[in-house]
This record gives C-alpha cells, structure tokens and sequence, in this order.
C-alpha cells in the first residue's frame, strides 16, 4: 500500500472509452435466444445491461444520456455504465424512442438484463411503458427478467394518459420543485395528478412521496413503496403546519426518538404493586444527612430485589434467547437541559448506599455537563424512572430497547389502610408500576420481583448493610 | 480564486516594520529562479530577476517610497485606479521596483473579490462543504463514523463569510500601509495626459500627476435587460453572499463559475436549484468532458433541474403574495416557452466592466461594451488603435480573463514594463478554479480549443486521463470521485492544458500551470517526484501516462533506470497475480 503508486494504478487512465455497438448485440443475443418471440411480435426492443469486461457481473448505471421520450439513433450513446473498472459509454443498437427506463441512475442492474425499453415508433410508446410496469411489478429493481407468457398474449392495458414525453405540462398549475420532478421520474409517478401542498400550491418532493407511497394503484411505485409501507408508522412525515416553528431535534433527543420508536418493537406488559413507605421515610430522614437521596435507595432496593430475580435483570436481544447480565446495573432517568439521560448506577446490588451516593453525586454531575462516557449511561440493565418529587400519583414508563424492565415510581402518599383485623390507620403509600418484556418475563416473574421489592422497602434496614 | 492574494497579503502584512520589510519584499524574487531546466528560464514569458531589481527594493522600503524615484515633477511614478486584488498586486510589485506609488479607491480596500466575490463564497463554500460529508451518511457509515441530524445557523454562516472579508480586508489594507503606498480616497477621473482628479463623487477636488496609470477599476455583476433585481427575491452575488435567506427554491441564471458555486453552497443548505442557461450546454466554459463528469457529479444526484438554450426574458420578484417569475424564451427562436414560479432568482450571467466616470474620453479612448481596449502589454489603445502612452488597464476593466489572479497578474507585468523590463503575461499558464466540492480547475486549453489550434498549426495532440478512483489519498478520503486530464503535444511534450475534476482540484491545478509557465515538458516533469500517498500523484500518474511520438535521436539519452525496473516489478507482479 504505501509504495508504487503510480504503474500498477495505470489502467485506470483509459477512463471513460467509448464503447462500440458490441456490447448491445451481445444482450440482444442473449435475448434472442430466451425470447425469441418477443422480437417478431412488437417492435419494442430491449436494452441490456452490457458486459463490460469479463470479470463484470453487474454494473452501475452512473447516468442516461437519453431519457424517456428521447429519440435515439443507432450508434448514439445512451447511458453511461460504470463497471467493476471503468465507466464507458454504451451505444444503441437501434434507432427508436427511449419508452421506459428501467434501471435509474445510480441503480445497478446485472448483465444481460433490461435497462430500458426502445419502442420503434411513437405508437408503440404506450405498449412499451406497459411492458415496463410488468417488468417493474414482475420484480422491482434488479434481477434478470423472467417475463411471463401473457405478457405477450394479454393485450396491453391501456396507457396511462400523459405518460412519457411531456410529462410536465406548461403553464402556472401544476409546477413542482426539481427534487419533485426527479422523484416523480424514479417512482413514475404522473405529476399532473399529484396535488401540490408547497407554497403557492407547488408540487414539493414530499407530495410525489406521499403519491407514489399512498396510491400503488395510479402507478406502479415500485421499490421505495414497498418498504415504506411496511415500516414504523413514524415514518410518516406530517404536512408543516403554516406559522409554526420548526425546531430540529438536538442529537439527543434525535436519540430519544430513535429509541422510542424502537421500543414499539417489543411487546411489553405493566404490573402495578402498592408500597408503604413509613420505615423507608424513617431511614431517608437518618441516611439524608449522609448524603444519601432517595433515587439511591430505591436503586438499592430495586437491586437487591434483582439479584433474586435475575430474569428481570435480563434481556432479550435476538427474540429467541434470554441475555442474563452479570451484573446489575440500575439506570436512573435524569432529566437535564433539552432532554433525557440515563446514568448508570453501576454494580448497584454490590456496592453500600453511601458509595453508591458518592457515584450517583458524580454521575449527575458529569451527566448536567453533557460529559458522560457512554459507558456511564448506556450500561444499565434495568432503568428506575422517579417521578415522585413532582406528586405524580402513578405512571408507566417505556421499556428501553436492550433491557428487560423498567420502574416507574410515583410519590408516596399518606393512605388511609385497613389492616387484616380491620384495623384503620394512615400510612405512606407509593405506588410503583414495571413495564416489562413478556418474551421473557412473565406476570409472574414481575410479581414476585415486586413482592420482594416490596419487603425490602417495608422493612428497609436490609438497606444499610 | 483567491488563496493566492490572500497568502502573499499575510506574508507581507507580518513583515510589516523595519528591516524586515526588505526581507518580505524581497522573497519573491527568490522564488523565481526555481524551475525544472535550466533553459525552461530562458522562456520569454518569465524574466529571471535580476540583483539591480534587488538594490531597488532595499531603497524603496528604506525610503517608504517617498520623493526619491518621481523624478519630472511628477507626483507619483505610479497612480494605481483601483484597489482590488489587481490594484494591490500592481502596487506591491512596484514598491518592490522601488516606485512611488499610490491607490486610489472610491470604495473598499479589495475590490470584488475581496469584499464580495472570491473570498466571501470561499467561506460559504467551506460551510457547505462540510454540511454536504456531514449529510452524507453513506459516505460516513463506511468511514465508521455516525452522526446525527446535522443542522446549520444561517446568521451563523452568513457572519464567517463577513468575517472572513473583513479580515482579508485589513490585511489587504494593512499590507499596502505598510510598504508605504498612498492610499486615496475618492471616486477617480483622468483629466489629462498622466493627469488624475480625485474625490468625493460629484465634487472631485484633488488633483495629482503620474509618470504612469493603471486602471485596475474591474467589474459589477451584469444583468441582463428585462430583470428586475429588488435584493430580496431577485438577486446578484452581491447580495447573495450576505446569505440573508436560503430559499426553498432557488433559480440561478446562468451556470458558470458563479452560479455552479452558488447551487453547491444552496443545495448543501437545503435549498432546491433550477439553473437556466442561454448555451446549449451547462457550464459552457469548461472543457467538454469535464462539463460532462461535472453534471454527473455536481448535478445529477443533486436537488437540481434544469433549462438549457433558454433565455430568462423577464425576471419579476415576488410581490403581491406571489412567486418570483421567470419568464423563458428559447434562445434562437426567441418564442415564449415557459413560466417558472421560484422562491427566489440568482443573477450569474457574468460581470460588467466598471470604467464608467473614468474620464476616457478626455485621453480619446473609447470602450468596447464598457471593456477599455488594451494591447497585450496592458497598454491601453485609443479610438484610432494608438498606444496611450503611460497608461495601462489591467483586470476585469480589460476583460482578458476576468479573474483576480490574472488582474494581480497583468498588474505585475505592467510595473516590470514600467521598470524598464519589457515583459508579455502568458495568459494560457493563468489556473482558473470552480470551488464545489469537489473542485474543479484548469489551465490552458480546452481539447477542443487544443485541436482546432492542432489543425491550424499542423501538429499532433494527444490526451491522457488518470481518475482519482485510483489514487490512494482519495480513496482514504472516501472521494474517488474525479478525473485529470492533459492536453499535450505528442511532438514535443509541450503541456497544452490540463483540466481536474476532484478532491482538492483547485490546489492540484498549480503543478501544471507552472510547468506551462516555465515551459516544462511532459518529458521532463514526469521525472519530478510526489509524495505518496498524496493527491499530487493524480497528476504525476498523469505526466507518466503522456507518451511522446517515437522520434529518432530524441530523448534517447539514458535517464535513472526506472524502466528496466518498473518492467521486473511488473513482471513480478504478475507472476504473484495469475494464479487467480
């Protein structure tokens, strides 16, 4: 690598040659022999992928000198085809009008199959784009054709009005942006019958999006409809709403919102479990002046009670197994300035609550400093979520993607209770709620874990020790 | 453009006081007597400095240029109309040359370039390049980089390019300050035979006397008749630059260097771009096949549509809650063909000369289409095609080759003139640069221009093409993008031109400029060594793929051994390769 720069590089200087009929005729061999027919019936030829070079399997279309409508003589070049080595010029191998490119540029297509449709004559045009919707609905992008038999018996739908040539119709009605115009050309999608939202009622890209995504039945959008319709709701993007203020997501909460829709992949289930907290409330008045807060406690509970139930301290990761985390790490939702972080209380079962102070006292420093190490808020392997301080009553969280549970803790509240002899008295109640993945824990599992979460916060000197 | 006028301004401006003035003036002369061959000096395009040139200098700076030298009564050697990059270019040689020199400027010190041109767009550029790679996730995911949503400021933007003009400004400034040119104030008219009037406009007060004159006074955008421009929606680079809005959708008349740089930097930011040519082809000026990977490159994948062979006919703004609209007509046949509606238009049909108010009909001059009529020595021709003696016009005031290189350029030919030292600029070594990423550059000849002058003069041209595909230094960047080309003669190796289109294009192109400058061969800078792994090595592969027709008797004489070598390694090398 780090020598002979210059002679063995040398090929590459015969750039963009331009290559002579040859190439075509091979194709049309190839047709020939598979499709015969098709040649006598109409005169709409095809135009192939060439091999470039004898190693060349598939090739890139780096651009179409001719687009759709354009009249093409043989021996003009027609597209520019980038090989394995060098990009070339391929020629026609016959005069007629370009009907239906099928492979765009910066698509590749393999050798020997059709790029594009040449119809001999203007009236053969619309049999020709009919041809290209089954060969593009056939199999959208790349693929050798495998055409059908009634694509030659059927006869031809009718064309679509306003296809090829002219595509954009002069005038003030009906004008679109140029990224519109490129779209509509690469999902063949009529512009005339797309209704434009931009300003001054122009035509924008996302228009000829949301046409050649929402109505497969106008024309065919092959490829970008397909996955498009399959994918995350939110993929959708909503028309702007006049006068309001665009603000784009900050890289942090652009990763909040990835995770969020994310999440929707996971099948989750709640279970809600009430705490009384009077002997927890005692210990946080003794153990405050030490440094210790209460999101510290509740950390320690939740891992005490975790490495009894390790389950809940697993995750699942490919659908299909169950991830058991060597150690218990408890992620505490911190919100700070322009968004949310997680930072991670690491080895929480192991470590005594005033060390496990002095961490979380260092990691919400770094974490208001935007200076955590993603080892620092992406390690959890359960996350607690307290909303307490703000007197929310109860509320249910979203389970991270990589992690089993997550607790989301309201604040506790004086309760009126009966006891089993139907004794009235008032305590402190705090209602937790865990949202879990039921691909591996089960309701079962959750109660129990928040039975024993439960116990130890009831009888919280287990904390201390 | 303009690296080159900024480089050598902050050389100067840091060896600003005392013995060190000397020693910054004198460099260039230093830098001269570099070159590949001996007999590559005796080329007449170029003059080895000579030590008296020296002697001059030293007196010059001790003497801050005053009195001494304007002998004649005369109040200065040189009177400079102008202080562009052509003016300062003119005025830094001739201080060196020991004149007594002044500048007169009736605006900002730097001209269009400066203060509008070259050097602000460099700044949106820059911006919009990074904003292009941040955008581009492919290219980042196979670097292994993730970054997300990237967005951009536009006050933010717009206050770089600002800052960045200002800043090249004071150094411009400073640098003249400091080598002791008088820099006047006013609005300039020639009265007179060596004779200037200068001040407020209207009320010209000042008078002064020069041995010499050059009207270095360059250019205005130019727009064409029927387009209304209002600084908002309907606009020239002179607004542009100031980036007070990015439109969603943007049409810019004309696709030269100007409009190309503009719909980089808007595409980058956002914006949608429709270019509207008069030519038949986009970018017209430049080499046909680099115009054509230049479409596939900085075109096609981008957010840009566009009409060729139209002319826009009427431009009116938006108003009245309506779009600005562009009216077109074909460009032969004149008939109406379409309304575009846009956000906003860009006005990049090129520039006018400014030489209005300059007094030429005092000394009998008269322009063409506003351009004053030189000779190839600068000096400026009257109506009955006479030198006027004394009086030069360098820059886009002559229209030459409107670029502020070739105007510092004319400038410096002109003072040697004025020195004593006859001196012809060649105007086909002067590298022109389009700055979109990836940048393009030239120098010379196109190869169509390179065979029509083969067929008239009867010599043979051959062209080689190296891609940046195979160059390591690129391929490391992700950017293989882009090609070289060399238009040379097969007879005698002489470099015609050469044209890049790639990473870094703009800073590569010098090699080759100054091989045509200095007269180099194919033959004999193909021997000239480039780092690896470096982008230089696009050229060198370049200069080794040109091979010269076999004449007898010729180059035969031994050189290194590469040959022999080169033919073993080779011959190893495939060897270790056929197997497979």
């Amino acid at each position: 690598m780090a020598t002979a720069p210059a002679p063995l590089s040398l090929s590459a200087s015969t750039l963009p040659a331009r290559l002579r009929a040859g190439a075509v005729p091979a194709g049309a061999r190839w047709r020939q022999a598979r499709r015969g027919r098709m040649v006598v019936r109409a005169k709409i030829r095809e135009i192939f992928m060439p091999a470039l070079s004898s190693t060349m399997t598939e090739g890139k279309i780096v651009s179409w000198s001719a687009g759709e409508g354009d009249r093409v003589s043989k021996g003009d070049a027609v597209v520019v085809v980038e090989s394995d080595k060098a990009d070339m010029d391929v020629e026609t191998f016959h005069d007629g009008i370009v009907a239906a490119v099928l492979v765009q540029a910066g698509e590749s297509a393999p050798v020997g199959a059709p790029i594009a449709l040449l119809a001999e004559s203007e009236e053969e045009v619309p049999l020709a784009l009919s041809k290209a919707q089954e060969l593009s609905n056939g199999q959208p992008q790349q693929a050798p054709p495998a055409p059908t038999e009634d694509a030659a018996a059927a006869p031809p739908p009718p064309p679509a009005p306003a296809a090829a040539p002219a595509p954009v119709a002069a005038g003030t009605k009906g004008i679109a942006s140029p990224q519109a115009k490129k779209l509509a050309k690469q999902h063949r999608v009529d512009l005339a019958k797309v209704t434009g939202t931009g300003p001054y009622g122009r035509i924008t890209s996302a228009d000829v999006e949301a046409a050649a995504g929402i109505q497969p039945k106008s024309k065919p959008a092959p490829a970008a409809a397909a996955p498009s319709v399959g994918a995350v709701p939110q993929a959708a993007v909503l028309p702007p709403v006049p006068g309001a203020t665009v603000v784009p997501f900050t890289t942090m909460q652009a990763a909040v919102s990835k995770n969020m829709v994310e999440s929707l992949a996971v099948p989750t289930f709640r279970v809600g479990y009430p705490i009384v907290t009077d002997k927890l409330d005692e210990l946080y008045e003794k153990v405050k002046p030490k440094g210790v807060t209460m999101t510290v406690l509740l950390a320690k509970a939740a891992a005490m009670a975790l490495a009894q139930h390790p389950v809940v301290n697993a995750s699942c990761r490919d659908g299909k197994s169950f991830t058991y985390n060597s150690n218990i790490n408890i992620a505490v939702a911190v919100a700070i300035d322009g968004g949310l972080i997680t930072p991670v209380l690491q080895d929480a079962d192991k470590l005594d609550i005033y060390l496990l102070s002095q961490n979380w006292k260092d990691l919400v420093k770094k974490a208001r400093a935007k200076q955590l190490q993603p080892n620092e808020y992406s390690s959890g392997t359960f996350t607690l979520s307290n909303l307490g301080m703000f007197a929310v009553d109860q509320f249910d969280a979203i389970l991270p993607p990589g992690q089993g549970a997550i607790m989301a803790v309201g604040a506790s509240k004086p309760t009126v209770v009966a006891d089993k002899d139907g004794f009235f008295s008032v305590k402190s109640k705090m209602l937790v709620n865990v949202t879990a993945d039921h691909r591996i824990v089960y309701g079962a599992d959750l109660a129990a874990f928040l039975q024993t979460f439960a116990k130890i916060l009831e009888d919280p000197e287990s904390l201390t020790l | 453009m303009q690296s080159t006028a900024a480089v050598s301004v902050s050389a100067s401006a840091t060896a600003s006081r005392g013995g060190a003035r000397s020693e910054a003036a004198r460099r260039p002369g230093g830098v001269r007597v570099c070159g590949l061959r001996g007999e590559a000096l005796a080329c007449p395009s170029l003059r080895i400095s000579q030590s008296p040139a020296r002697l001059a200098v030293a007196r010059a700076a001790a003497t801050n240029g005053a009195v001494a030298g304007s002998g004649g009564g005369f109040d200065y050697d040189l009177v400079i109309i102008g202080a562009g990059v052509g003016g300062h270019g003119a005025a830094l040689h001739a201080v060196e040359e020991g004149l007594k020199t002044a500048i007169i400027e009736g605006d900002v010190v730097g001209g269009t370039c400066v203060n509008r041109g070259c050097v602000p767009s460099k700044a949106l550029l820059a911006v919009s390049g990074r904003m292009r790679e941040l955008h581009d996730e492919h290219h980042m995911k196979s670097m292994g980089l993730q970054v997300s949503s990237p967005g951009y400021d536009r006050q933010g933007v717009a206050d770089h390019a600002n800052n960045l003009a200002l800043k090249i400004r004071s150094n411009l400034t400073n640098s003249m300050k400091a080598l002791g040119v008088d820099i006047l104030t006013g609005v300039c008219t020639i009265v007179g035979k060596q004779k200037v009037r200068y001040g407020k406009a209207g009320s010209q007060d000042k008078e002064i006397t020069a041995r010499n004159i050059i009207i270095a006074t360059g250019s205005v955008p130019f727009v064409p008749k029927g387009i209304e421009i209002d600084g908002k929606t309907v606009f020239t680079s002179d607004h542009a630059l100031k980036l007070e809005s990015v439109p969603d959708w943007i049409a810019i008349v004309g696709s030269g260097y100007i409009g190309l740089e503009f719909s980089d930097v808007y595409t980058a930011l956002g914006s949608e771009v429709t270019f509207i040519e008069a030519l038949d082809q986009l970018m017209p000026g430049f080499d046909p096949e680099i115009a054509k990977l230049a479409q596939r490159v900085l075109i096609n994948p981008r957010k840009i549509d566009y009409h060729t062979g139209v002319f826009a006919s009427k431009i009116t703004p938006a108003k009245d809650g309506k779009p600005v609209l562009i009216e077109l007509i074909d460009a032969k046949t004149k008939e109406h063909k379409e309304t575009l509606e846009v956000d906003a238009a860009l006005i990049a049909t090129g520039r006018a000369p400014f030489t209005k108010g300059l007094g030429l009909e005092n000394i009998n001059v008269v322009t063409q289409r506003g351009f004053v009529p030189v000779d190839e020595r600068m000096r400026v021709m009257d109506a009955d095609g006479n030198v006027v003696p004394n009086l030069y016009c360098i820059g886009d005031a002559n229209g030459k080759l409107m670029l502020a290189h070739a105007a510092s350029a004319q400038g410096i030919s002109v003072v040697e003139q004025i020195s004593g030292k006859d001196h012809i600029l060649n105007h086909l070594s002067i590298p022109a640069a389009c700055f979109t990423h990836p940048e393009i550059s030239m120098v010379g000849l196109t190869e169509p221009q390179a065979r029509e002058k083969a067929d008239k003069e009867g010599f043979e041209v051959n062209v080689v093409k190296t891609s940046f595909k195979a160059n390591t230094k690129a391929l490391a960047e992700n950017e293989g993008d882009g090609i070289a080309k060399l238009i040379y003669r097969s007879d005698t190796g002489e470099i015609l031109g050469v044209h890049i289109l790639g990473l870094h294009a703009a800073d590569l192109i010098h090699e080759a400029s100054n091989a045509i400058a200095l007269g180099t061969r194919v033959q004999d800078i193909k021997y000239a060594v480039h780092a690896h792994p470096t982008l230089s090595e696009v050229l060198d592969e370049l200069f080794k793929a040109a091979k010269l027709q076999p004449r007898e008797g010729r180059d035969s004489k031994p050189r290194q051994p590469p040959q022999p070598l080169l033919k073993v390694l080779s011959f190893l090398t495939t060897l270790f390769s056929s197997p497979k």
